[in-house]
């Protein structure tokens, strides 16, 4: 018979290696999972975690990525982490980061042509805002009303969606693309350009923001009332209200934060890797950094990792497409089940296996 | 605008096929929250559902066997959500999205070869009588066998909960689940039947869409249809009547904004179609500010007997 125990104490050695077994539990299975389609287990794995860093051949096209993608990942995990720390379940991500970047492009097409260095700064100045504005309804719902943040946000995905498809063939369309869907293409505009910084290493000012947010996150969480609130707010909801944390603006705040970084990601995407504002722009980022904010245990620097993971699984699930003729939505799967094996191995921070008979307790 | 070019007995019909698939899978979510579980993964067993019925369905040309299939897969992706919540005491709202992650990773995997495919429909029943009533026949007595299993699952589940004794230990459950535990109620037992219930259920629902509602097969069809159910049973306050009522309105919608897409309404396009989603937060917003709950009371709490 085994049994769950539970620990005096929640284990920290445990915390820390659950993301590493979660990582090999994941390999193991979508190794099988990927023999079913004909290819081989280990050369799959390898052509998915290897292969985009140290291939002779093309690791040179495939390395800049990492940080293009890992940038847009890491800010918004980093944001909602926060929220989760404090059991605000903000899953409308992805609908901050497409108005944000709405807003944004929208703002900076108000002044083509013009190639005034203000134009770059007021882009991201609205990208911003945008994302802050549609987390606000939500926490502004939360805070009046009592309803639910989970479902609200969400549903402004699809309304975001909307909104994006509204204005990628309206408003913001190019009017010299010949009718087709979609706004200028900012990779021909210089003032708006999220150009790289340092010529093939995929730095670019979103990948900065990214390691900004890291920083002041973790001083935040660490070091500063805001964080201690935050997380007691999470921890034991009753000890903050006697402490006299308003709850209302801890919804606020961790809302707040997460659209506003979700924004930036969404205006870095798409005036940078993106060019321009698409139906189809946004990759799934805004649902994707769900899980590397778990994977990185809602911890700044665990979620950078984690993010430069996660980063590593889509390019070397494109790899994988190209090479061994697997399915893209193998590499959904693939990420859906990390979150998966992670939360199953969680159970041994708090609990450990008892082995044999219970005994009876005194 | 032309809104003589509705039909309102056709409209009524469409309503009702419309709100099947969210009233299967509102259904069956209500269970799982009434037993105490809040189980975020509706969307993901839902697609999964529709996906492995859509494959059945065509690969053995027969529908029934594909609801079948569907309801099967879908409770045993619930499974893994039992498994880690109630066994492995997971977070039941991350586990259940990682759990729509899941499957709509896996669906999109499965449905691969599917796509641009026709689905085999089910037939719409002939009633003698009542389907060849003017008016009514149309609107109410000429669907497919599915639209009144749904019809029939949400009274079974009213009276299961409401006149029968496991129905009783299932909401105590829900309630309290340290007090039905030292009653000796299996709680963790009750709780998993209860999950692969909601599983099967929102697989049904899943397939109705891409087997009589679409009926095709596309990535990510149920397009939030899943989490329309969950905001579904927060709007019913949890009563089996009130979920009907709840799928039937949102259904409703749908088929009018569809409706008036078509007739040409003078409202941008994309207001039309962010409506459905629009609605549902008014109705969430109203519901919360009335302040009336009637939640479970040990909703999304995990239980370990040591505690």
């Amino acid at each position: 018979m085994i049994s769950l125990e539970k620990r005096q104490q929640p284990s920290q050695v445990i915390t820390a290696i659950t993301p590493l077994i979660a990582v090999a539990l994941t390999m193991i299975v979508g190794g099988i999972l990927f023999s079913f389609y004909g290819a081989d287990p280990v050369e799959s794995i390898r052509v998915i975690f290897w292969d985009p860093m140290f291939n002779q051949q093309f690791a040179g096209f495939t390395r800049p990525q990492l940080l293009v993608k890992a940038g847009p990942l890491i800010l918004i995990a980093i944001g909602l982490s926060i929220g989760f720390r404090a059991g605000i379940w903000n899953i409308g991500a992805e609908g901050q980061y497409i108005v944000g970047a709405i807003c944004g492009a929208g703002a900076g097409l108000a002044f083509y042509p013009s190639e005034s260095p203000l134009i770059f700064p007021l882009m991201i100045l609205c990208g911003a805002l945008g994302g802050l504005a549609w987390a606000m309804i939500p926490a502004f719902l939360k805070v009046r009303f009592g309803t639910n943040e989970i479902l609200v946000s969400l549903m402004l995905v699809y309304v975001a969606q909307n909104i994006l498809i509204s204005v990628s063939t309206g408003l913001l369309r190019n009017p010299e693309g010949m009718g087709f869907p979609g706004s200028r293409n900012f990779k021909q505009w210089d003032a708006a350009h999220n150009a790289e910084i340092i010529a093939n290493t995929g730095m670019h000012w979103g990948v900065v923001a990214a390691f900004i947010a890291v920083i002041g996150a973790y001083v935040m969480m660490a070091r500063h009332i805001q964080g201690f609130n935050i997380r007691l707010s999470g921890e034991a909801p009753r000890a903050a209200r006697f402490a006299g944390v308003n709850p209302g603006r801890v919804v606020f705040l961790c809302l707040g934060l997460a659209g506003l970084l979700a924004g930036l990601a969404g205006l870095f995407e798409v005036t940078g890797p993106a060019g321009q504002v698409s139906g189809q722009f946004n990759a799934g980022y805004g649902f994707t950094a769900i899980i590397v904010a778990f994977l990185g245990r809602l911890h700044p620097i665990g979620i950078l990792l984690a993010g430069l993971l996660m980063a590593l699984t889509y390019i070397g699930g494109e790899l994988a497409q190209l090479m061994l003729g697997l399915p893209g939505a193998a590499i959904q799967l693939f990420q859906g089940m990390l979150l998966f094996f992670l939360l199953a191995t969680d159970v041994f921070t708090n609990y450990r296996l008892r082995f044999g008979k219970r005994e009876v307790l005194s | 605008m032309d809104l003589s070019s509705i039909n309102p007995a056709l409209l009524v019909a469409s309503i009702m096929i419309s709100a099947t698939p969210i009233l299967l899978a509102a259904i069956g979510e209500m269970v799982v929250e009434k037993s105490g579980v809040l189980n975020l993964g509706v969307e993901g067993m839902m697609i999964t559902g529709a996906v492995v019925g859509f494959a059945v369905a065509v690969t053995f040309t027969s529908p029934l066997l594909g609801f079948a299939a569907a309801a099967l897969a879908a409770a045993a992706l619930s499974l893994s959500f039992a498994v880690l919540t109630q066994y492995l005491l997971s977070n039941q709202v991350a586990t259940g999205l990682g759990l729509t992650l899941v499957g709509l990773g896996l669906s999109s995997l499965i449905g691969k070869p599917y796509e641009g495919m026709k689905a085999v429909t089910l037939p719409k029943l002939d009633i003698p009588i009542l389907s060849d009533l003017p008016i009514l026949g149309t609107m109410l007595f000429r669907h497919d066998i599915m639209v009144y299993v749904s019809l029939l699952l949400v009274a079974l589940v009213w009276a299961f909960l409401k006149y029968t004794r496991a129905g009783l230990i299932l909401r105590a459950v829900g309630e309290s689940h340290d007090s039905a535990h030292a009653l000796g109620y299996k709680v963790v037992r009750v709780r998993v039947l209860a999950i692969l219930f909601g599983g099967a259920c929102a697989g049904l629902g899943g397939a109705y869409l891409s087997l009589v509602r679409v009926p095709q097969w596309t990535e990510g069809m149920t397009a939030g249809a899943g989490w329309i159910a969950l905001a579904i049973v927060v709007f019913a306050s949890w009563r089996a009547g009130r979920v009907m009522i709840g799928a039937y309105l949102f259904g409703g919608v749908t088929v009018l904004q569809l409706n008036l897409q078509a007739a040409g309404a003078a409202v941008p396009v994309a207001l039309l179609s962010a409506s459905p989603y629009l609605i549902t937060i008014l109705v969430l917003v109203t519901i919360s500010a009335r302040g009336v709950h009637g939640a479970p009371a040990s909703l999304g709490r995990p239980f370990h007997a040591s505690s």
